[in-house]
């Protein structure tokens, strides 16, 4: 069960060229800067770029080939555009019917009202898309899609146009929606706290090329990606709640990859048992060759060092770490690198100073 | 003290060219457009004086000389425009009289379509009669006459195309739109001859004739140069300009 | 009644005329406004300009060459002949026809700003919700491009009412074929009778006004909600 995809697209200016193979389940993120072309892969996926001699199946399923070139309205897809594109001449709910009286199979009512609670848009279907804020506008937009029965849901960048405060009223939707769809979810985002909270997978583009591709995790994890996080470097760990200490209002939480290696975060409220997401920042993540007693921070792990690598200052560098299976990433200056004597192999303790729970 | 003769001469020569230098703007009407062009060169060159010529429906000249046009003479296509100019004082007293009379004619622009007695009437083998607006067009009026005469006009109306001066039905005509029109003989005939296709000159018996009179207005009183014209309207070198355009004197 | 019945088959005939030309013009207009509004093809300069000819020929130049095309020497003439239909000037359908030509850049001018307003993105989402490109034109850009067809619509039926020169040189004046409101008007004119004249110009200035009037207070530029 994959997404195959293969484009070359030469504009004046710009070219792409891709050759992509992406697991037909969970969200993957097209990650990379502002003209990369994360948006014109996605349009090539969804039909409203023509990439002659392009290629694409969904799960054996061919959409184009040589010989045929599915229009957009024939493919069964769902598309959340950056600006929400409501139809303005019809209410929210004119906007969510357009589509699934059109799709074939479409949704009942039941799974639309379904889908209208799971992003909290009750309230507003008799209103007009002028009547609706910036971050209401879009989860309508992202319901009109999902209306439709996609096999496959397109995002790009449906946040980016929306200011903090309602990218942080629409994310917890977006989480919820990742939790219960069961459908592939290319999500096209240029901002890694995004990719973070809400992709399993991960495409890095750079000028029209797949720089990196691969599970989130190991990908963020990767030392060598061509794509310069910067501050934003760090990885991204799926984990199990697994204490909760209701004195400090804190809970313990257990690497998924790794043997009952875990670290102590802010109590999120999620029961014990939950699986919850923490990011690690590079730049939060200091070494020790012994363990230090009397320090402010709580959490520290012994770790392998697995591999060392120039960052971008040529004062700094980038440390992998394997602990116990869960990868980590510190960053340090070289000078210490130097003194610490780090080599691959060599165990050290990591102490982490800073541990974010997204979700 | 006796002034030398060359300085006399001098001052005739100045006086004389002084004299040449006068304009007259006449309006003109449509159908009286090729013979007027040639009477005005003539005119220039016999005279001195320059006749500016603007050419349009008579209709339309009263109605611009009644709200101030600056014209100083007047050749109308019919006789009615310059005696109602003359009731209501726009003209100057005693300056009218008929210059020409137009002839009909029945044309094609095919050989062989019009006979010489107008039979083609008759037979009513043709699409469309074109004819100036018989409401105020004055060859429109003649040739309404004719076939009122001949008994044709009811069974002819419903073909009849009308134009808004005599210029259009000849237009019509000779794009072929119109197999057969009504116009005036001035428009089809040069150097005596009808020009091309084929033409029935309509006996100027079966209707009244057609006078075109001409009247110095108000704005050409004291102009030396529209006197001099309507003189040389009357002289020979005009008439037989006229003639050669079918016009009778 | 100061109106004469000439007058009034002269009033009723433009309507009809306006009417029939404007309908035409709208079905007409929306392919070509829409082609115009959407290609990038070469030809998008010189199909504007023979759309945009009208606004700058004088209406006896549109005439006098619809007069000989259309004639029977013409090559419209000797199509139109072959087709049995015989010759188009000085017939109700040839002003059609004329006011067709004459009156369509009123009416492809004001489509093809508006679909241009529209823009690509309604139709790229409408694709993704699963209508064809047919559907998605009847079930959003026609709605989005009401404004467009008001304006559009109603320039059109005021242009081909006004409409003078050009019927002047291919209407003949046949009464309740090609008599319109201002060959009857010139014809007042020419007659002397000023009185009938006016009484028509009269009515023609008031409907203009009341016609630009309600373009204006019901489809004002600039407004946004």
């Amino acid at each position: 069960m994959s997404i195959r995809a293969r484009f070359r697209l030469d504009r004046s200016g710009f070219s792409l060229d891709v050759d992509l193979d992406l697991p037909a389940r969970g969200v993957t993120a097209l990650f990379g800067h502002s003209g990369s072309g994360k948006t014109t892969l996605l349009r090539c996926i969804a039909g409203l770029e023509r990439a002659a001699g392009g290629y694409l199946d969904l799960s054996g399923e061919v959409w184009q080939d040589a010989a045929r070139f599915l229009p957009t309205h024939d493919r069964p897809l769902g598309y959340v555009f950056q600006e929400a594109s409501l139809f303005p001449h019809l209410s929210a709910r004119g906007n969510l019917e357009y589509g699934r009286k059109r799709a074939k199979g479409g949704i009942d009512a039941a799974a639309l009202a379904h889908i209208v609670a799971l992003l909290g848009i009750g309230p507003l279907l008799e209103r007009r898309p002028d009547q609706l804020s910036g971050g209401e506008r879009q989860r309508v937009a992202i319901a009109r899609a999902l209306a439709v029965k996609p096999r496959l849901l397109l995002m790009d960048e449906p946040l980016a146009a929306l200011d903090l405060a309602r990218k942080q009223e629409i994310l917890p939707y977006l989480e919820r929606l990742h939790e219960e769809l069961d459908i592939p979810v290319l999500y096209v985002s240029h901002a890694p706290d995004e990719v973070a909270r809400l992709a399993d997978h991960i495409v890095v583009m750079e000028a029209g090329r797949v720089v990196a591709s691969g599970p989130l995790t190991d990908t963020l994890a990767r030392l060598d990606l061509p794509i310069h996080l910067g501050e934003d470097a760090g990885v991204v760990l799926d984990a199990v709640v697994t204490e909760r200490d209701a004195r400090w209002h804190l809970a313990r939480v257990v690497f998924a990859d790794a043997s009952n290696i875990g670290v102590w975060v802010r109590d999120g409220g999620h029961a014990i048992g939950h699986h919850v997401r923490v990011r690690i920042l590079a730049r939060d993540v200091s070494l020790a060759l012994t363990r230090h007693s009397g320090t402010s921070i709580q959490n520290i792990l012994p770790g392998v060092v697995e591999e060392l690598a120039d960052d971008v200052h040529p004062a700094q560098a980038l440390v992998r770490l394997n602990m116990g299976g869960a990868p980590l990433v510190a960053r340090l200056t070289r000078r210490s690198a130097h003194d610490l004597g780090l080599s691959p192999g060599q165990i050290v303790y990591t102490q982490i100073k800073a541990v974010a729970l997204i979700g | 003290m006796q002034l030398p003769r060359w300085l006399l001469t001098l001052t005739a020569l100045l006086f004389s060219i002084s004299a040449q230098a006068a304009e007259v703007n006449v309006a003109v009407a449509a159908n009286f457009t090729a013979p007027m062009n040639a009477i005005a060169a003539e005119f220039a060159r016999d005279t001195g004086h320059q006749a500016k010529l603007s050419f349009g429906s008579s209709g339309k000249f009263y109605a611009q000389i009644k709200n101030g046009a600056p014209f100083h003479a007047f050749l109308s296509a019919d006789d009615e425009t310059p005696a109602r100019l003359e009731r209501e004082g726009q003209t100057v007293a005693d300056s009218r009289f008929t210059y020409a009379i137009g002839t009909l004619v029945l044309w094609s622009a095919q050989a062989g379509v019009v006979d010489a007695k107008g039979d083609v009437l008759r037979k009513g083998q043709f699409n469309k009669l074109a004819i100036a607006n018989p409401r105020f067009a004055p060859y429109g009026r003649a040739a309404v006459e004719v076939l009122t005469g001949m008994g044709l006009l009811d069974s002819l109306t419903p073909r009849f195309v009308q134009g808004e001066n005599i210029a259009q039905p000849w237009q019509f005509v000779s794009t072929g739109n119109a197999e057969l029109g009504f116009v005036a003989l001035s428009q089809v005939m040069r150097n005596g001859r009808i020009s091309g296709g084929s033409a029935w000159i309509v006996p100027s018996k079966l209707h009244a004739p057609i006078r075109q009179d001409a009247v110095i207005l108000a704005a050409g009183k004291g102009n030396v140069a529209a006197v001099a014209l309507m003189s040389y309207l009357k002289g020979d070198k005009a008439k037989a300009i006229m003639q050669s355009y079918g016009y009778e004197i | 009644m100061p109106l004469t019945d000439a007058d009034l088959a002269a009033i009723w005939l433009t309507l009809k005329l306006a009417s029939v030309t404007t309908l035409l013009l709208l079905l007409l207009g929306t392919p070509i406004a829409w082609w115009l509004a959407r290609t990038r093809s070469w030809w998008k300069g010189p199909v504007g300009a023979v759309v945009a000819l009208p606004l700058v020929l004088p209406p006896t130049v549109i005439g006098f060459y619809l007069l000989v095309t259309m004639g029977p020497n013409g090559p419209v003439g000797q199509f139109t002949q072959s087709l049995g239909l015989g010759v188009l000037p000085f017939t109700f359908a040839g002003l059609v026809v004329a006011s067709v030509f004459y009156s369509l850049p009123f009416v492809v001018q004001p489509l093809q700003n508006a679909f241009e307003a529209i823009g690509e993105r309604p139709l790229e989402a409408a694709a993704t919700l699963r209508a064809s490109p047919l559907d998605a034109f009847f079930s959003v850009v026609l709605p989005l491009a009401r404004p467009g067809y008001l304006t559009a619509g109603v320039l059109g039926f005021a242009h081909t009412v006004g409409e003078f020169g050009v019927v002047l040189m291919i209407g003949g004046n046949i009464p309740e074929q090609t008599r319109v409101i201002s060959v009857q008007i010139y014809d007042h004119v020419e007659a002397m009778d000023y009185a009938q004249a006016h009484w028509l110009s009269g009515g023609m200035l008031l409907f203009a006004f009341l016609v630009l009037l309600a373009l204006y207070t019901l489809n004002p530029t600039g407004r946004r909600k």
